[in-house]
């Protein structure tokens, strides 16, 4: 039953290879969530302020990123956009996809933490004699901050957790570059371990560094 | 004499009854792995409240890693590691094999919530009530915790149905896959990508709608 024959060796020569493919991983990640982040509070501003045409947009987007799957938005991205001739590499279609579809998940948590923030806040700040920018930016902003931290930092492990599927769209990060080597050495299943090993160990690092981060940034 | 031969025919009726019967695959194994997933992740739910120190130890890490690996990885390490063990597996059992795991880590986590989510009072009242612990279980525990988490275990649902597009990569002939197949023949990416996209769309936004509507009305 048993006669397999593990060959772990490949995988230990590769394995500088797969960690750089890692810090790729994270860099995607990272940079998909700075663009969320920012699109998302567009968004959720968006969806609380305004009304008409541009309401819908932001509504729209945020329905279609969280009811679809994200490998869908990842091939429309990829193949979808081709139809009308724009041809994006692999790193901007997974950047694309993955800006996408955090920014209107994050979308969603930022409306619950600006819904949360009491109004009388933006008025007592108003009435202080600060401009409207200077009241969100110094007043309601970082409350909101405080509120969303914990789904944020969730929101980046979901990012990184589905950068892996830059691997169906030919991205070599280190889903994609764990295929390139283990198609070229059969040793599926030693390099998938592996693999599975480098992405536990990024999303604990993750929440290790939030936790110590949360606690530097909101010890008041 | 010359004929030439075209590769690429252009979409038809057919390929509805195509697209739709992929459709139905990707709504069997996703009802089929929701379905056990959620009984087993009640019971897992269950051991994590009840269990304490022993179930912290050894099932809480275990239900972690499937959480912080990527599932595309999880299915292809599996597919891969079925056959070493002597396990005969197509993808759709490998597929529904890790499906359903995934999706008992995610319900273990809403169903331990659930019974935290009812007051000790209200467990102790039952008990002096003369009911069993089973019965304060099924009569006092499950309808209340089981409405307090009910729209979480929704977006587990739905995040897994969503997921389940991801079996592709096993070679499992699911929506996306079959839309895939269909824009390599047709080379008309944005029709056929927006038929599948409508599906998913169609299927999970009014359920999460729903869901939404249910908690807000069961939180007054």
């Amino acid at each position: 039953m048993f006669d397999y024959n593990f060959h772990w060796r490949p995988v230990l020569k590769s394995l500088p290879d797969l960690l750089e493919a890692g810090l790729l991983t994270l860099q995607v990640a990272a940079l998909s969530m700075i663009i969320g982040i920012v699109i998302g509070l567009a968004l959720a501003l968006i969806r609380l302020k305004l009304k008409g045409p541009l309401y819908w947009l932001a509504t729209g987007w945020v329905e279609l990123a969280r009811n679809t799957p994200a490998l869908f938005q990842l091939f429309f991205f990829g193949f979808g956009l081709g139809a009308f001739g724009v041809h994006l590499s692999p790193f901007l279609i997974v950047l694309a996809g993955l800006s996408f579809n955090c920014a209107g998940y994050l979308a969603e948590n930022f409306r619950g933490g600006f819904q949360a923030v009491p109004d009388t806040q933006l008025r007592a700040a108003r009435s202080l004699g600060m401009t409207s920018w200077q009241a969100y930016t110094r007043i309601i902003i970082p409350q909101v901050f405080k509120i969303v931290y914990h789904p944020v930092t969730n929101q980046m492990v979901w990012a990184v957790l589905m950068s892996s599927l830059g691997m169906l769209v030919g991205f070599r990060e280190l889903s994609g570059e764990t295929q390139f080597f283990a198609s070229r050495t059969f040793r599926i299943f030693e390099y998938f371990a592996v693999t599975a090993i480098i992405y536990y160990v990024i999303v604990k690092i993750i929440l290790v560094a939030s936790r110590l981060l949360a606690m530097r940034l909101f010890r008041y | 004499m010359n004929q030439t031969i075209s590769f690429f025919s252009g979409f038809n009726v057919n390929d509805f009854w195509f697209l739709g019967e992929a459709a139905l695959r990707t709504l069997w194994i996703s009802a089929l792995s929701v379905t056990i997933g959620t009984v087993l992740g009640g019971f897992f739910g269950w051991m994590l409240y009840e269990g304490r120190l022993w179930a912290t130890l050894t099932l809480a890490p275990v239900l972690d890693i499937f959480r912080s690996v990527p599932l595309i990885i999880q299915l292809v390490l599996f597919y891969n590691f079925a056959p070493i063990v002597g396990l005969d597996l197509d993808p759709f059992g490998s597929g529904t094999v890790i499906l359903t795991i995934y999706t008992a880590a995610l319900v273990a986590n809403v169903a331990r919530g659930g019974i935290e989510a009812v007051g000790k009072p209200m467990r102790r009242a039952a008990r002096s009530l003369g009911m069993s612990y089973w019965q304060d279980m099924r009569y006092v525990v499950l309808p209340i915790g089981g409405r307090a988490v009910f729209p979480a275990w929704v977006g587990v649902a739905l995040g897994v149905m969503k997921d389940s597009a991801l079996v592709s990569v096993l070679g499992y002939v699911e929506l996306l896959k079959a839309s895939q197949i269909l824009i390599t023949r047709t080379q008309e990416p944005f029709l056929i990508l927006s038929i599948a996209g409508a599906f998913y769309f169609a299927l999970s936004f009014p359920i999460s709608r729903y869901a939404a509507q249910l908690e807000k009305r069961w939180a007054q």
